[in-house]
């Protein structure tokens, strides 16, 4: 059963609508990205989700739970991990994670949180000393106190440095491990590609695709291109011939292959036959940059 | 132990972190009270004010000085700047509402108004034979009404403010004309009728009178009170009325 429901969900400011209508269901235990440009209404999404904003229509239910109605209990059953917020500056990693884990219900064991999120040696600094990625790690700390069903993260790695967001990513799979749906907001397609096991692509306020990053890739196009320098002269038809390519072009020195299916295996297959090495062998495939572009009409970060 | 509790206590711990704070809210009405009780001229028992010490005029208003401090520099400060940090949105993402961090907030400020106040009324009566107050209900009273005005009035600062940083500044603009009619550049009973008049219906010169009146005996006068509460309704209100949690 899907641990969140959103329904022809709509949100309106003025004339304007941020949110126009989007449908998707979470299912539990699952990475679910939410993946759009800046402005898109992902934030918006999630926060009618979380509770925090009121829809001007539509239906939204969180482990069976109104989040309007039903906020009390909600508050026990999600964690969010907000942009832009911060602690009192001079509060300790401890004493934070004390007061919010006596927040909820049954709090999890938060020195162990603390562990598992590589803060330990952090415990007894102030918040305004912590590094941006010690700060980012101890907001999914306290999204994680309550013990929570579904985590929302949202921009979680945004102003990361390459190494804290790979760190990062690690730790989202753990927290999925741990039993934790979690819906991640991000426009980071390296982010979606790697750790979501499904997305939602959003444009302008609409759902535009709902797939699996692998599956909104293969929707614009399963085509790939196989590069490389051939050690001897290679008859085209030989290529051309087998039913995984579509065309062969010579590009100087080099051969492009173009086709689709396991292309990989039968080039090589044949260049061996034919006692054929392949040099500077590449493979180009379709990204899900590429895909957004298609799906969107434009980059992500236009 | 419940949330509010927990709160006030973490919000407490935080604010002795600050030694500016720390030193303006509860160390300098102290010292101030200390200075004056060393001038000589101000231990005089002055006939133009009936057999009274102009130490004894500064006692209460001292007091009031120290409700100032933390009603228009603390909290409007505190909690203006948890506004811009997200803090406050934080929170609604959890059981406990920001409601709670505010009247923690509030819970914090009046304990501390209430230790200082106490502190004020100790050095008073050892170091310079400042009698206790002889109506003590009548003063608690008093400076409940006073500290609750001043809060309201803060609360109101901290809606307003676009920023942490703007509510610092409102709140330092403030803080010199009420101390004024509060009669901290001269006591009341010093100005002029008209000055009186008005200073009767601002919430520190309400305060302080009612102080007065207390430490002398009486209970404090109802239009003080009635001027005390109106404060603490308007304020009050038009801060609910204008609130922003984030």
């Amino acid at each position: 059963m899907a641990i969140i429901e959103v329904d022809n969900l709509v949100k309106r400011y003025g004339d304007h609508a941020a949110v126009n209508g989007v449908s998707f269901a979470v299912e539990q235990g699952e990475i679910f990205g939410i993946l759009g440009p800046n402005g898109a209404g992902k934030t918006t999404t999630v926060e009618c989700v979380e509770g925090l904003r009121t829809p001007t229509g539509g239906d939204i239910r969180v482990c069976g739970l109104d989040p309007r109605r039903d906020t009390r209990e909600l508050r026990q059953l999600l964690g969010a991990q907000l942009q832009e917020s911060e602690l009192p500056d001079k509060i300790k990693v401890s004493e934070a994670m004390e007061l919010h884990s006596s927040f909820y219900r049954e709090p999890a064991d938060w020195r162990e949180l603390i562990e598992t999120l590589h803060l330990t040696d952090k415990i007894n600094s102030q918040f305004r000393k912590l590094s941006g990625g010690q700060k980012q790690r101890l907001s999914i700390a306290l999204a994680l106190v309550g013990n929570p069903r579904v985590a929302v993260l949202d921009e979680l790695t945004t102003g990361l440095d390459p190494q804290a967001r790979r760190d990062a990513w690690d730790l989202i799979e753990a927290i999925r491990d741990r039993g934790v749906t979690i819906v991640l907001v991000t426009h980071f397609m390296e982010e979606a590609e790697r750790l979501c096991d499904r997305l939602a692509l959003i444009d302008a306020g609409r759902l535009v695709a709902l797939d699996t990053p692998a599956g909104l890739v293969a929707k614009v196009d399963d085509r790939q291109r196989v590069r490389f320098r051939p050690s001897a002269p290679i008859d085209h038809a030989l290529l051309v011939a087998l039913p995984e390519v579509i065309s062969v072009e010579r590009a100087g020195s080099q051969l492009v292959v173009t086709g689709t299916g396991n292309l990989l295996l039968a080039v090589t297959t044949v260049l061996a036959r034919n006692q054929v090495v392949a040099g500077d062998l590449r493979v180009e495939q379709t990204s899900l940059d590429d895909a957004f572009v298609a799906l969107t009409g434009r980059t992500i970060d236009a | 132990m419940s949330a509010l509790s927990r709160l006030t206590v973490s919000e407490t711990k935080l604010f002795f972190r600050e030694p500016l704070s720390v030193f303006f809210a509860l160390g300098f009405p102290p010292l101030l009270l200390v200075i004056f009780g060393l001038i000589p001229a101000f231990r005089e028992p002055d006939k133009a004010l009936g057999g009274l010490r102009v130490l004894d005029l500064y006692a209460p208003i001292v007091v009031a000085m120290a409700i100032t401090m933390f009603s228009l520099s603390n909290l409007p400060q505190a909690f203006a700047t948890y506004r811009d940090k997200g803090i406050l949105r934080r929170m609604r993402t959890t059981p406990v509402k920001p409601a709670v961090m505010l009247g923690a907030q509030l819970l914090m400020s009046t304990l501390l108004s209430v230790a200082v106040m106490v502190l004020l009324l100790a050095i008073g009566l050892v170091a310079f034979d400042v009698s206790l107050p002889r109506q003590l209900l009548g003063y608690l009273v008093g400076f409940l009404l006073c500290t609750l005005s001043m809060l309201a009035i803060g609360l109101l600062v901290a809606s307003l403010a676009p920023s942490g940083k703007g509510a610092g500044a409102i709140g330092s603009v403030l803080f010199f004309p009420f101390l004024f009619f509060a009669g901290m550049w001269s006591p009341r009973e010093t100005m002029s009728e008209v000055l009186r008049r008005i200073s009767d219906f601002t919430p520190l010169g309400a305060g302080v009178q009612s102080l007065g009146d207390a430490a002398a005996g009486h209970w404090p006068q109802l239009l003080h009170i009635a001027v005390m509460t109106g404060w603490t309704i308007v304020a009050g209100g038009l801060a609910a009325r204008y609130f922003r949690w984030e």
